[in-house]
């Protein structure tokens, strides 16, 4: 298991690597000159030299990308072209109103899932086996983008329960995290149905029962368990893969986030900050599911990573 | 109870293939066609499903929508599918420097969660059909070439793939006759669900204004028109996103019944 964990450690870094130089090469992907696609052209040409100099586009594209990495390595990503703020500055300053929808969706999806799952599993075929499935496969089919402002002409303009946008009170997190939270919550009870029934057939269960155990004991403390290690797992990714979604419900929602802040880079084409953006949102996705590996080596002791 | 499914799921999309063929005879007016002065009017008898800012009638602007979902999924799933096949047959079939190139971009490529990559390849190269698609299938091979490798490697270790060998076969004849024919299935998987996926992440970037651009209608961008006026027309965002839903509902019927029959077959095969 120490090899396996030194193994993923060990490759982590070319990934970072990796992910750093395409991020770079991104911006190079622009049709024409990028100055002017980002200040329009109608500015000064001392404020297109300005800009060209001040994001190094003046030099070759090989002394570019040293720079660009040796700045990177230091936490430099350059500066907003609009507010001259520093990028990093800007993104990190956005990172805790992300983290806490991405976490709360989290929540919402497991609270959702793991009863749902549990209960399909144990009423296999039954109404509300079919019922939880139907369920889920419907919230795996409706994109977040048309989830969001249903929610909101419900919830907010139909019952004025919630507020629509913005990120004022706790009643402000519940429609963002919902949306964001519900694919992931459509995954995860599938994921936990076909876990569990698969732990359900085991002998060990069979032994339990003859034992005479009641069935909530071995549904909850023989059975989920051990049908938990997938679905572990399964939260460990889907929890990167909810900071990409966050991207979409950040922007339905008005939610001051880096999703957000990455959209509006994009329409005021202040392409460091959307560089910034990304590059943050793919770090903490590689180390959200490097985690999740190593956490997995040590949550299953049958996993032999070890050749 | 999957099979079902999976038999609703090809009956729509044989049904949203026909409306997005046959857009011109079965739209009741020209996506395009403006009244200012009915913009925003409800559903009726005239319009069915209402009519967007502009008076357009959004029955036959879902309608024609169709055919930007369709063109999308194809494309994106046919060339994410072909440089998969290309790369992982041959990554997975020599191995080696190849195979180790090839999983060293699969990490960096799968470094980027989902549709994030898409979003800032549209957002650098501008927003358009042709630049959504060539996002697509950049953010899309690795799976296919990782299943594919995945599928070659087991595959080759058969007896027939020896045998082939053994009377000489050229490595492109064992690929393409022996090894492709057996595998077929789960990439018909992955393509049905890598056509729910792609539709869908075309519909957020148009939803985004990264994709399909004005005039021409498509269900993203259409939702995004509509997310300005949900208090007084919620019409324009219920449709368009019901008509999303169903498609990619149908895409995702049809792969894991798809999934589901191939387990089957392979039990029998391996019990």
């Amino acid at each position: 298991m120490g090899r396996y964990i030194l193994k993923r450690l060990i490759l982590f870094f070319p990934v970072i690597f990796g992910v750093v130089t395409l991020v770079f090469f991104l911006i190079h992907l622009m049709p024409g000159d990028p100055v002017e696609v980002m200040l329009g052209e109608t500015a000064l040409s001392s404020e297109k030299e300005d800009l060209r100099k001040s994001l190094g586009l003046d030099k070759g594209i090989g002394e570019q990308y040293l720079i660009f990495l040796k700045n990177a390595r230091k936490g430099d990503l350059g500066k907003s072209v609009h507010t001259k703020r520093p990028v990093l500055e800007t993104v990190i300053e956005r990172y805790p109103a992300t983290l806490e929808l991405t976490i709360a969706a989290l929540i919402i999806a497991i609270l959702i899932s793991i009863p749902a799952g549990i209960i399909s599993a144990v009423k296999k075929d039954s109404f509300v086996d079919r019922g939880f499935m139907l369920f889920a496969l419907l919230g795996v089919s409706i994109p977040n983008f048309w989830l969001g402002p249903l929610l909101i002409i419900l919830f907010s303009i139909q019952l004025g329960w919630l507020p629509v946008a913005g990120r004022e009170s706790i009643y402000h997190l519940i429609l963002p995290a919902i949306t964001l939270g519900m694919g992931m919550s459509a995954i995860l009870s599938r994921m936990t149905r076909a876990s569990m029934l698969e732990v359900l057939n085991k002998e060990y269960i069979i032994t339990a029962r003859a034992k005479g155990l009641s069935s909530a004991v071995v549904i909850m403390k023989h059975a989920f368990r051990n049908a938990l290690i997938p679905v572990v797992t399964v939260i460990g990714l889907q929890f990167g893969a909810l900071l990409a979604g966050a991207v979409i419900t950040e922007t339905i929602f008005s939610w001051p986030g880096i999703g957000r802040l990455m959209i509006q880079g994009i329409y005021t084409r202040d392409y460091p900050i959307v560089q910034g953006c990304i590059l943050i949102i793919a770090l903490s996705y590689v180390l959200i599911n490097l985690i999740t590996d190593i956490l997995y080596s040590y949550i299953d002791p049958r996993i032999k990573y070890e050749k | 109870m999957r099979n079902r499914l999976a038999i609703i799921g090809l009956c729509l999309i044989i049904l949203f293939t026909l409306t997005a063929a046959l857009a011109p005879i079965i739209a009741p007016y020209d996506p395009s066609e403006q009244n200012l002065f009915e913009g925003l009017k409800g559903p009726g008898k005239k319009h069915i499903l209402g009519q967007d800012r502009l008076g357009r009638d959004i029955l036959s602007r879902i309608i024609y929508g169709s055919r930007v979902s369709l063109q999308v999924g194809i494309m994106a799933v046919g060339i994410s599918l072909l440089i998969g096949l290309i790369v992982g047959s041959v990554s997975g079939y020599f191995s080696g420097f190849i195979d180790n190139l090839f999983m060293r971009i699969a990490d960096i490529l799968l470094a980027f969660p989902g549709i994030l990559l898409a979003i800032g390849i549209t957002a650098v190269m501008g927003p358009s059909l042709t630049n959504v698609i060539l996002a697509l299938s950049v953010i899309s091979w690795v799976g296919y070439a990782r299943l594919i490798r995945g599928q070659i490697l087991s595959a080759r270790e058969y007896e027939y793939v020896s045998a082939a060998r053994a009377i000489g076969a050229s490595h492109f004849r064992i690929i393409v006759r022996h090894i492709l024919p057996n595998i077929i299935a789960p990439m018909l998987v992955q393509a049905s669900l890598g056509m729910a996926g792609a539709i869908t992440a075309e519909a957020g970037l148009s939803f985004l204004g990264l994709g399909t651009q004005p005039p021409t209608p498509s269900w993203g961008s259409m939702l995004n028109e509509g997310r300005n006026y949900l208090l007084v027309a919620p019409h324009l965002t219920t449709f368009p996103g019901l008509a999303i839903m169903i498609v990619v509902m149908a895409f995702n019927f049809l792969g894991d019944g798809l999934r589901d029959i191939w387990d089957v077959k392979e039990r029998i095969k391996n019990p």
